[in-house]
């Protein structure tokens, strides 16, 4: 059997993190990504910045880069471009010139999908809106995912996730309940959301065109697709009009529940009981002697303040998966809270083949996390390492798009087609 | 308007919430979805708060509510050799199955995709479990928390003084059924184009290991470099531009910012011009890794900030392009002007639950636009199914119900 996708070809001029997170589902099912790039505008935070200053390098501003080395070409060099762009492919095209407009248009006449997620005003400026881009092919499905949405007072707001997810609601909701939203990090799931969504809405735009042969335009706002996931907070107020506020790693009706101290440096435990039969497996593990406090579910709520300290005094001097192991064995949900190495070494991640080794050419050989999806009959695996910048010129212009070698020679004259940014040029 | 998955047939086997999510997708855009619930009590969701004021009933769930629009409920005991036959031949006639049950349970019950892919060697079944059907943790249980923390992400969540701490709510069951969504109609569109169909094994402790929020990036960065780039961290002073939560006069807003060049958009919306191309600021030894001047930038931003409210200080930074969100309440994200002229909250009517306003489209297809629907009541389409569609007759349904097969 072949890959589920093999055959369909998309053009990919996403950014950042949701963007490639949609086309790297869609590659790892097999389809074809070819990433369009301009070596006239890098995004820097696609590919990393084109010349890295020598100060950003400090701290944990070069631990993109392998030994923290950026190397000539960084752009080629970018674990955490790498690490999404792999089974995908790379040209590079400049959409500011007629040249370039013309080479897209036949890109797109010979693509099945267009995916983008610039900020709302970029393809209308490229003059590469649905409305021109189906007059080339008509049965084009295109997708675009702004922040906020490309209709509405914050079409032109520019975002990242984590802001997205303040407008609607989560960063309230995940914050310390002892302490204000300043003591906390930056989360970006609206990415992981935006992805995940975008491949199934492309996926099932063309369900409906193998059905009736037509393709059609798909606009996701980012901030409105995650919306879905606080599902309790928003239907608590739709229905009573209750704010909720957050509770932190505790639950609604699980108790005790929470993350524990174990021995170790920054070493930690998540366990969450959520049943008599759960709590009692717990007590004989740590050997705590029945208390009438913590008799019931909702005497565990009103003490959980006291059971936490029963708890983190047995866990704090245990190693975090031995812990994990006792309590699962007993029948408790717990798990080690991992750290990234860790996931390297771990028995289960290993055992199901999770990390691939791959080489890639510039930046060298290293372990990445494979497929997220596992497919009995037609397993999925990375085919390819990430593209170099422009690294497919020559297979796309030539003999996907039929160009001249005298074409090609005049599209690298006038710097549309290259392997380096325009600004990173150094002159001899 | 048509539907972009029309004529596809889903047997729903999932319950709780990442399975459901999955499913929810697929009939939101046109998919029948036959969700099959356990009789008497049906899917444990229903059990959920928030209950419509607060009262529990199996029909005012919120989050089962809003999980399960657009499906139909047959209920169906499973254990039954009657409940088994009624899986056979419903996906007999189904492209797809989705569940998420311990990878013991289905096999003790001989519905296992050994089985049914003989029953129907073009069905797409997809498998959503803890840790997958296979691995040495495989028979571990499994919650929200405990996915958290095995997925690699949380550990980077929090303070660096405190425990590390969690996503609000059940935010990563939604993610892995948004990522079974789109697994399942990959792999149904293969199975179409090829004539067979096949499983997924999909591993929730996978899903969050490769997890496109922060979790891909430190993996690739530790490998890389051995320093994962995202971690707890009190401040974030890789340069003066604001970054992080910064109160306003009535809550809360959250900056970012990466490129130099956005220094002159922070002093514009700050009203601080003259600021834009003052070397104290924008030299590199002082805009790069230094806590002294990056204290000096957040003392000038308070001053401003705290002469705002927070919707204020979002659309001014805004209108000069720098990066901002206000941090709101569910009040606000309700009354929020943008999401009202999006139209994004839909009201649905439902017989017990009344009219209510749900999230609306996750996205915005032109030709085939999302169906606002509702979650159906326990066994609501038993007759529909089972007489209209497999031929039972009303007597044969009274007599199951008896028996307790539905």
């Amino acid at each position: 059997m072949n890959l589920p996708l093999a055959g369909l070809r998309v053009l990919d001029m996403t950014v950042v993190w949701a963007g490639p997170f949609a086309t790297v589902l869609l590659g790892d099912m097999g389809a074809e990504l070819i990433r369009v790039e301009s070596l006239q505008h890098p995004d820097i935070n696609t590919r990393g910045q084109p010349i890295v200053p020598a100060a950003a390098l400090q701290g944990a501003g070069g631990s993109a880069y392998p030994n923290k080395d950026p190397g000539k070409r960084p752009w080629n060099r970018n674990g955490i471009f790498n690490a999404t762009a792999r089974n995908k492919t790379s040209v590079t095209l400049d959409l500011m010139c007629p040249e370039g407009k013309e080479v897209f248009f036949r890109l797109v006449q010979q693509s099945d999908v267009f995916i983008e997620n610039n900020a709302a005003d970029v393809v209308e400026n490229l003059g590469i809106t649905y409305d021109v881009l189906s007059k080339v092919n008509p049965a084009l499905i295109m997708i675009s995912l702004p922040a906020f949405g490309q209709t509405g007072p914050y079409r032109h707001f520019k975002a990242y996730a984590v802001n997205m997810e303040g407008v609607i609601g989560h960063t309230l909701l995940r914050t310390y309940p002892d302490s204000g939203p300043t003591e906390t990090t930056a989360t970006f799931v609206a990415d992981a959301a935006g992805g995940a969504s975008a491949a199934f809405a492309i996926l099932a735009a063309l369900q409906y065109r193998i059905r009736t042969g037509r393709g059609q335009c798909i606009e996701m706002s980012q901030a409105e697709n995650v919306t879905h996931y606080l599902s309790q907070a928003v239907m608590d107020y739709s229905m009573n009009g209750r704010v909720q506020t957050s509770l932190g790693n505790r639950h609604p009706s699980r108790a005790p529940q929470g993350v524990y101290p174990c021995a170790g440096e920054d070493s930690w435990v998540a366990i969450s009981c959520g049943t008599d039969a759960e709590f009692e497996a717990l007590s004989k593990v740590i050997g705590l002697p029945p208390d009438p406090r913590f008799a019931t579910a909702s005497g565990r709520h009103a003490h959980h303040d006291d059971l936490d300290q029963l708890i983190s005094a047995w866990t704090a001097d245990k190693d975090h998966y031995d812990v994990f192991h006792r309590l699962q064995q007993a029948g408790v949900p717990a798990g080690p809270v991992l750290h990234t190495g860790e996931l390297f070494t771990d028995p289960h991640l290993n055992a199901r083949g999770f990390w691939e080794q791959v080489t890639h050419p510039e930046a060298g050989t290293h372990l990445y996390p494979g497929p997220i999806i596992e497919m009995t009959k037609t397993p999925l695996h990375i085919r390819a390492p990430a593209p170099t910048l422009g690294q497919h010129n020559e297979l796309v212009y030539k003999q996907l798009l039929g160009y001249s070698d005298t074409d090609y020679q005049r599209f690298v004259e006038i710097d549309m087609i290259g392997d380096t940014y325009v600004v990173a040029r150094h002159d001899p | 308007m048509a539907a972009a998955l029309e004529g596809v047939t889903v047997l729903d086997l999932t319950h709780c919430i990442a399975g459901p999510y999955c499913t929810k997708l697929l009939a939101d855009y046109g998919a029948e979805v036959i969700k099959v619930e356990r009789p008497g009590t049906g899917d444990p969701t229903r059990r959920l708060a928030p209950f419509l004021n607060d009262e529990p009933d199996l029909e005012t769930s919120g989050l089962f509510l809003h999980l399960n629009t657009n499906k139909k409920s047959l209920t169906l005991d499973l254990k039954t050799a009657q409940g088994k036959a009624i899986v056979k031949d419903l996906v007999q006639q189904a492209d797809i199955l989705v569940e998420n049950f311990h990878p013991r349970v289905l096999p003790a019950l001989g519905l296992d995709y050994d089985v049914l892919s003989k029953v129907n060697p073009r069905l797409t079944m997809t498998s959503i479990s803890n840790f997958g059907h296979t691995g040495p943790y495989r028979d571990y249980k499994m919650t929200e928390i405990v996915a958290y923390a095995m997925g690699g992400v949380m550990q980077a969540t929090g303070m660096p003084d405190r425990e590390p701490i969690k996503l609000a709510l059940t935010v990563q069951q939604f993610f892995v059924g948004n990522v079974a969504a789109s697994a399942t109609l990959g792999a149904f569109i293969g199975a179409q184009l090829q004539g067979a169909g096949q499983q997924l094994d999909l591993a929730i402790v996978e899903i969050e290991a490769g997890n496109q929020d922060r979790g891909v990036s430190n993996l690739a960065c530790y490998q890389y470099s051995g320093d994962p780039t995202f971690r707890r961290m009190r401040e974030n002073i890789r340069s003066i531009l604001p970054n992080g939560v910064f109160p306003t006069s009535d809550g809360y807003v959250q900056f970012a910012g990466t490129q130099p060049t956005w220094w002159e958009r922070v002093c514009l919306m700050m009203d601080r011009p003259e600021l834009a191309k003052d070397p104290h600021f924008v030299d590199p030894e002082s805009f790069y890794q230094n806590a002294e001047r990056k204290a000096e930038v957040d003392g000038l931003l308070l001053e401003w900030t705290m002469r705002h409210t927070k919707r204020e200080v979002m659309e001014t930074a805004q209108h000069f392009g720098y990066l901002t969100g206000a941090l709101n309440t569910m009040e606000d994200v309700f009354a929020d002007p943008h999401l009202a002229a999006r139209g994004f909250f839909a009201e649905v009517d439902h017989p017990v639950a009344g009219c209510l306003k749900y999230p609306g489209p996750q996205f915005r297809m032109a030709k085939t636009p999302w169906r606002a629907g509702r979650a159906p009541l326990l066994g609501e389409h038993n007759q529909e199914i089972l007489c209209g569609r497999l031929g039972y007759s009303k007597e044969d349904l009274v007599l199951m119900r008896q028996q307790g097969i539905i």
